[in-house]
């Protein structure tokens, strides 16, 4: 019995080391390889700092957005009984489904030249090809289904007498929300932001597409990592790469420690 | 604050949950609706409370019709089953949740949440949370919770089923003690009929979505108004077209002119009474209730041939 568990335990272990912890520990390795001074110079090049800018501006929009879109979807699946509510919550889903690539050239025909929103853009002065705009939107795309997936079973499972108790107390809607069903998801709420925040600063493909890849204009971390490795900067690839995986880190670990540990999501 | 329902239907797809239901209920009674599960009951209550809407068919409470009024709007309080407690809440926030919503200030907030912490027994409890309650206590806070804002009308849906039955025998007296102080219109749900007669003024019985009769206790085992009531309100022999309760047959040890021979096949010592099983000469199954002492006199044993005779027989 303790030998099977025991190897239940090593396998568990062995795989998140070779498949987790092993890549990180490698970045970190390499970030240090030439020294802390290059590694300071790489990341302190205006370019990087800029492109560090742009995914947290892109993350502050886009999780915002997403946490709002997420749990008024969760409420529309779970609570509302209406004709394609099943779709709805399919269609959630959607973006998981679909290459990040896809998503990127949909909005290239949809917003580019001869797309079908890109000349009455064009015509109104507003550039969203090859700009914040269209590099938001992707994101948006890409990081929509976190928030309601965390949500969703958590709605269903809490069930609906909390908030018709409310409504009998004379609780209007708002403040059943606020009050009652809000302060009951706040950890599967907390739990979808830390995913989609950590999807926004990861995204790679969809960006790449329409963001056009400018230096210091329209280039975000994740692209500058890429680039930087394209050009033989190996230092600066992994310089990026470390911080990244750091502020992926900071945030998990932040909502570890906020979260109370008898409260299971 | 009287309640009248009129002709009120509700569906839920192919299942008729009420079938044009009316029923009136006087201001300050204590009612109780009973019925089997799937009867309508809850649906009703709920139809009242405006959780849930009727298809068809009017409510009104204290004569005005609030068929359009949503639940915030109508003043009710209502108790869960399950409790509905808020659980990120203490005890103290759940009370005081009807008051806060309706932005009373924070001195009377305090003192009417001492006040009712006091009426269901639970100083002391106020900062703990409901997981950290057992059973009975969260009921009786939910209780709590839903009389804070003075309700015209208190509705509660099965409020002791979930709980064992010391706790619901213990609840249903201070029930009944709390609304002789109150005189809120109450109704509560039930499948208990023992429930229902213990705490109720006036009984509802419902089945398949419809009132089959609203009477006092008594009068509903007395004189039941069919088939139905008399078979679900206690427990009745069906003698062809008679129906005899088990405390109205007599069972003698000689045969005399009226009497009919039977066997007795089973015979329960439940300690305040004796529960026996007969087979009548026919083939008829007759359950009879009798007293320790009669039961001690007649000296019933397992097929032991005794004469049994109606004294009191109900015809539809």
């Amino acid at each position: 019995m303790n030998v099977r568990r025991f190897l239940l335990r090593f396998t568990a272990l062995g795989y998140l080391l070779l498949v987790l912890l092993g890549p990180l520990a490698m970045v970190f390795v390499r970030a240090f390889d030439q020294g802390a001074g290059a590694l300071w110079r790489t990341l302190s090049d205006p370019n990087t700092v800029h492109a560090f800018e742009l995914t947290t501006v892109i993350a502050g929009i886009t999780v915002p957005l997403n946490t709002v879109f997420g749990v008024v979807c969760a409420l529309a699946i779970v609570r509302r009984r209406f004709p394609g509510a099943g779709l709805v919550n399919a269609l959630v889903d959607l973006p998981l489904a679909i290459s990040p690539v896809v998503v990127g050239l949909s909005l290239f025909l949809l917003y580019g030249r001869t797309g079908w929103f890109g000349p009455w853009f064009e015509r109104h002065g507003t550039q969203i090809l090859f700009a914040l705009p269209s590099m938001v939107i992707a994101t948006i795309f890409v990081s929509l289904p976190f928030v309601a997936r965390e949500v969703v079973p958590t709605l269903r499972e809490i069930g609906d007498e909390q908030e018709q108790a409310a409504r009998t107390l004379g609780a209007s809607g708002w403040q059943t929300f606020w009050r009652i069903t809000l302060p009951s998801i706040r950890w599967a709420v907390v739990y979808g932001v830390v995913l989609t925040t950590a999807r926004c600063l990861g995204e790679y493909g969809a960006v790449a597409v329409v963001s056009g890849n400018l230096e210091g204009k329209t280039q975000t971390a994740t692209l500058r990592v890429q680039d930087a490795y394209e050009n033989f900067n190996q230092a600066g690839a992994y310089g990026v790469a470390l911080v990244l995986a750091a502020m992926s880190v900071v945030v998990l670990v932040a909502m570890t420690l906020v979260k109370p540990r008898e409260e299971s999501v | 604050m009287s309640i009248v329902v009129r002709n009120v239907s509700k569906r839920f797809g192919i299942f008729q949950a009420l079938d044009d239901v009316s029923l009136d209920v006087e201001g300050g009674a204590l009612t109780a609706l009973l019925g089997p599960s799937g009867s309508g009951k809850s649906t009703l209550l709920r139809i009242i409370a405006g959780l849930e809407w009727p298809d068809a068919g009017e409510i009104q409470l204290a004569g005005e019709d609030a068929t359009a009024l949503s639940t915030q709007q109508r003043g009710v309080g209502f108790v869960f089953q399950h409790y509905a407690a808020f659980k990120h809440m203490s005890v103290r926030e759940n009370i005081a949740f009807g008051l806060k919503v309706r932005k009373r200030p924070k001195e009377e907030i305090r003192s009417r949440v001492n006040d009712l912490l006091a009426l269901v027994q639970l100083q002391g409890f106020g900062d703990r949370y409901p997981a950290q309650l057992s059973g009975g206590q969260r009921q009786r806070m939910a209780l709590a919770r839903a009389l804070a804002p003075e309700p015209r009308v208190l509705l509660l849906d099965e409020p002791f089923g979930a709980l064992d039955a010391r706790v619901r025998a213990e609840l249903r007296g201070w029930l009944r003690r709390l609304h002789d102080e109150t005189h809120t219109t109450t109704v509560f749900v039930t499948h208990d009929q023992e429930e229902a007669m213990d705490v109720a003024d006036e009984v509802v019985v419902m089945n398949r979505g419809r009132v089959e009769q609203v009477a006092p206790p008594r009068e509903l085992y007395d004189a039941p108004a069919n088939e139905f009531v008399m078979s679900f309100v206690g427990r009745a022999n069906r003698i062809g077209n008679t129906w005899v309760r088990p405390h109205d047959l007599e069972v003698v040890l000689e045969p005399n002119g009226s009497t009919r021979e039977a066997q007795v096949e089973r015979v329960v010592h439940l300690g305040f009474e004796v529960r026996a099983e007969l087979v009548r000469d026919d083939g008829e199954q007759l359950a009879v209730q009798l007293t320790r002492d009669q039961a001690a006199a007649l000296e019933l044993a397992r097929g032991q041939i005794v004469y049994v005779r109606p004294t009191r027989e109900t015809v539809f």
